[in-house]
């Protein structure tokens, strides 16, 4: 099939950017969606032009270095997958297909289609983790660990931190990649002793990036590769409820010593 | 050179403890005085890092992905092995460790993978603390599967997204240490050099993927943990960024480099479908659990797989090795299926694949059951082919997987260069001549978590090291030749594409150096690769500057280094007259096909020696003794 692609090109960060037009002629509909930027990246550099930046890596939709918005939509038009994974029978000859970069605040264009995530990390630095060294676990069985709580964490853990999430989201909000991690660890046993803790101090981080608070529209759900449910932003309100009034008795009961 | 593999004395099962407390350490007050540097992020060098943070000592990680989260770790799907015997199967360290040397087919250290077995039920233990939500049965225990070439159930998992999840607590430990400023995050930053100050390994110079900026970083240690070479096949199931560049580079500055023609092939893997494919996606392994391998009993059958009645399938695996039959391990597998491809009863467009049905496992447990082991998987194959695994069997093939060669090291993990630590995949250690499945996790976190934290307070507590600063002419030095070779790529401006000269290079490793090799097709790759990376140096094409994110000077500089990595390679599968693991030479096989392997002559591991541009690599021997387990002829019949 032959498609017209209206691509985001970028010189650098500080460079204004446009959406350029470009022809992909004999697209395969066996191609993925990257293979396809591929063949038009030969051809770019065929004629010593620069071929589009992207970000990607394993393509098999785990590692989430991928993202474009592809008409729009966060990964394209199929539901539950990644850039790397929608293939070109997701779409029709003579399509034209508008490609551009995550669009946040909190995630600055580099080059072309390639942004910065590194928010992700300095979020999960603030606290999504278990504070165990290497050395000091006990028997892996020791604390059982009921199956549903387990196959209910890893639903969570599954997040692939893609940023789709965000990019689909009017405010530009990380809440459900937050609520994804508070609550992977808030649903075993090994994550309750810094629960609490770890729902106000990545929130905070959250907010620190700079991205937008979350208003209920459920975008991100829908955007999310691994399915991710807008449940688990409840689940972190109520963490983070719950860990605003401790954190107001204990700093009362501490005043009043 | 000298290989000197320092095993420790004393009984097997002692080594390694006894080794541990004769050890040197590093007093807590004075490992924040240390710094140490880490080039990888995957299982293997973020466990060290975070664990060196911890420990106090000054961590500078680098990797060049945009967040350590997405090193190519992330990508295992299967599982991680433990000797825990919580099946109550027979398992332990010692079944473990025979498995292991056995299923390498007698290529591997002994004492080291003992220690790996040793290790195993720690690794468990960390995962499970850290909050890895592994696989559980109804009493709040953890589940096991068995997995390719085991006949015990000693698999952990979380569902097919092994690899995940155990990256990702140890990318939040690591994180936890970024928080604490014992480790510091260098991402989008490739290692292009290491530096040597009187022949220790003291730092490396990087480029700056975004800005361009060369630049040089110091330290006491050197660790590396880079991964494996595999895409010097073009197409692998690696990421599309993993490459053999650091490896490389280190080699080129004196560590020997082992065995570099051991390379798996995985049995299980989508097939390719046009010239445009970018990679291979691997299905794992854990599928031949359920799935039944045929193909037509007659040559050129192109009918439906449903049209064919059960009389008129080959189940080849289960008819040539009936005790362990579509469990046997991946090198056998991978050629059985070459074997039925070559006779021309493979399935598919291009007659390159097989069949791996799942219809007698839905029969005998239901699709409930099936989905809820595999789900992932089969929709992850749905989405690539566009065929429903539950109505037709998937078609799949074998693909180049994982390198069981890399950096030659010691057991204290420290390679040719005193100083210079290698791990993970990017050494040669632990699986012989063939790669056990479930096994590459365990041996990323074990090196990483638990041998190096160790290891490294003895090399830097009984080694004098002076202060080195990135100011010494041996940083400067190496800054101006990565400075040259990238002005040189960039000089060129031929006609052809990076991505052209990788893919032509693919094919002839995949065709002469790949699942089966013979002298006469390895000589001849002997010839064409320094033709074809004489041109890559004339007439490649690599657009915009080395001033900024430019992806085709990152290809660029990684596909130079593979056009010379190839010829090594292929040198030494040509060097090693027998069939062992991954490596099968036509030449040597027994009358029914099985591999041959010639004890007498190679019961050793090859590392070779750089000697210069345009002169031979000298090959070292490190002869390997077997003292518990005996040489003997893999069977798996």
């Amino acid at each position: 099939m032959n498609l017209t692609l209206f691509v985001w090109r970028q010189a650098s960060g500080t460079a204004a950017g446009q959406l350029v037009r470009y022809e992909a002629p004999d697209v395969s509909p066996d191609m993925s969606f990257l293979e396809m930027l591929d063949v038009v990246n030969e051809r770019l550099t065929g004629k010593g032009e620069q071929p589009i930046a992207f970000d990607h890596d394993c393509r098999e939709g785990i590692c989430g270095s991928c993202g474009l918005m592809i008409n729009g939509v966060a990964h394209g038009p199929m539901q539950g997958t990644a850039t790397c994974q929608l293939h070109m029978r997701s779409f029709k000859d003579g399509d034209t297909i508008y490609v551009e970069p995550w669009r946040a605040r909190a995630f600055p264009v580099l080059k072309d289609l390639v942004v910065d995530r590194s928010a992700f990390d300095r979020i999960v630095a603030a606290g999504g983790f278990v504070g165990v060294s290497t050395g000091s676990a006990p028997d892996g069985n020791a604390i059982p660990v009921p199956k549903a709580d387990a196959d209910m964490a890893m639903d969570a853990a599954a997040c692939i931190g893609c940023g789709a999430c965000v990019a689909a989201c009017p405010n530009a909000s990380a809440m459900l990649f937050t609520a994804a991690k508070v609550g992977h660890l808030r649903m075993l046993p090994q994550g309750q002793p810094e629960r609490h803790r770890r729902a106000l101090s990545m929130e905070a981080q959250m907010e620190a990036e700079g991205f937008g608070g979350c208003t209920w529209h459920g975008e991100c759900q829908e955007a999310c590769p691994k399915g991710i449910s807008v449940d688990w932003i409840t689940r972190l309100y109520r963490d983070y409820i719950t860990a605003t009034v401790l954190q107001r008795e204990e700093s009362t009961a501490s005043a009043a010593l | 050179m000298e290989l000197r593999s320092k095993i420790p004395g004393g009984p097997l099962q002692e080594k390694w403890d006894r080794h541990k407390f004769e050890m040197k350490l590093v007093n807590p007050a004075n490992k924040r005085k240390y710094s140490v540097i880490v080039v990888g992020s995957g299982l293997a060098g973020g466990a060290a890092a975070a664990t060196l943070g911890e420990l106090g000592y000054n961590v500078q990680c680098f990797c060049f992905q945009d967040s350590p989260r997405r090193a190519h770790s992330i990508a295992a799907q299967g599982g991680i092995n433990a000797a825990k015997n919580y099946q109550n199967d027979g398992d332990s360290i010692w079944r473990l460790f025979y498995d292991t040397v056995k299923g390498g087919d007698f290529r591997a250290r002994e004492a080291n993978v003992y220690r790996l077995a040793q290790i195993s039920v720690n690794i468990i233990d960390q995962c499970v603390a850290q909050g890895v939500p592994f696989a559980r049965e109804y009493g709040g225990t953890l589940a096991n599967r068995s997995f390719g070439g085991a006949q015990v159930s000693r698999t952990f998992y979380a569902r097919g997204q092994t690899g995940q999840q155990l990256l990702l607590g140890c990318y939040q430990a690591l994180e936890r240490q970024v928080a604490a400023g014992t480790v510091t995050m260098f991402p989008r930053t490739e290692m292009l050099d290491l530096v040597l100050v009187d022949g220790v390994a003291r730092g490396i110079v990087v480029r700056d993927m975004v800005t361009g900026a060369i630049s040089s970083h110091a330290a006491d240690a050197v660790l590396l943990a880079t991964g494996g070479y595999g895409n010097v096949f073009y197409l692998s199931t690696n990421a599309k960024g993993s490459n053999v560049t650091a490896s490389y580079r280190a080699y080129k500055r004196g560590a020997a480099f082992g065995n570099p023609c051991y390379t798996q092939i995985h049995p299980t893997c989508i097939p390719v479908s046009g010239d445009y494919q970018s990679k291979l996606t691997l299905m794992s392994e854990s599928l031949r659990n359920d799935g039944r391998v045929w193909v037509p009993k007659a040559r050129g059958d192109s009918r439906a797989p449903g049209q064919i009645p059960e009389a008129e399938r080959d189940y080849y695996l289960e008819r040539k090795y009936p005790s362990y039959g579509n469990l046997c391990p991946r090198d056998i597998a991978s050629r059985a299926a070459k074997e039925v491809c070559d006779e021309g009863r493979g399935v598919g467009p291009n007659g390159l694949g097989v069949y791996l049905d799942f219809a007698a496992a839905i029969g005998r447990v239901g699709e409930q059951k099936i989905r809820e082991r595999y789900g992932n998987l089969f929709e992850m194959y749905q989405r690539i082919t566009d065929e429903d695994p539950y109505q037709v069997p998937m078609r799949i093939f074998p693909a180049v997987h994982y390198t069981m060669g890399g950096l030659w090291v010691d057991y204290n993990l420290m390679s040719t260069i005193p100083g210079l630590h290698v791990l993970g995949e990017a050494n040669f250690s632990d699986h012989g001549a063939n790669r056990l499945g479930a096994s590459a996790l365990m041996q990323g976190l074990a090196d990483g978590y638990f041998v190096i934290p160790y290891t490294i307070g003895d090399y830097l507590a009984s080694t004098p090291l002076p202060r080195v600063d990135t100011s010494h002419a041996a940083f400067r030095a190496a800054e101006a030749e990565v400075t040259a070779t990238t002005r040189r790529l960039l000089e060129i401006r031929g006609a052809r594409t990076v991505d052209s000269f990788h893919r032509e290079l693919g094919k002839l490793m995949w065709e002469n150096c790949g699942m089966a090799r013979d002298a006469a097709g390895l000589r001849r790759n002997l010839e064409r690769i320094p033709a074809l990376r004489a041109e890559f140096w004339e007439n490649v094409n690599v657009p915009g500057s080395g001033a900024e994110l430019n992806q085709s000077l990152e290809k660029a500089g990684r596909v130079a280094d593979f056009l010379e990595f190839a010829e090594l390679m292929c040198l030494d599968a040509l060097h090693r007259e027998e069939s062992c693991g991954g490596h099968f030479r036509s030449e040597h096989q027994t009358p029914d096909g099985e591999a041959r392997r010639d004890d007498d002559a190679f019961c050793y591991v090859g590392a070779w020696e750089y000697q210069g541009a345009g002169r031979a690599p000298v090959l070292h021997k490190e002869m390997l003794e077997f003292e518990n387990v005996h040489l003997s002829t893999r069977s798996y019949k």
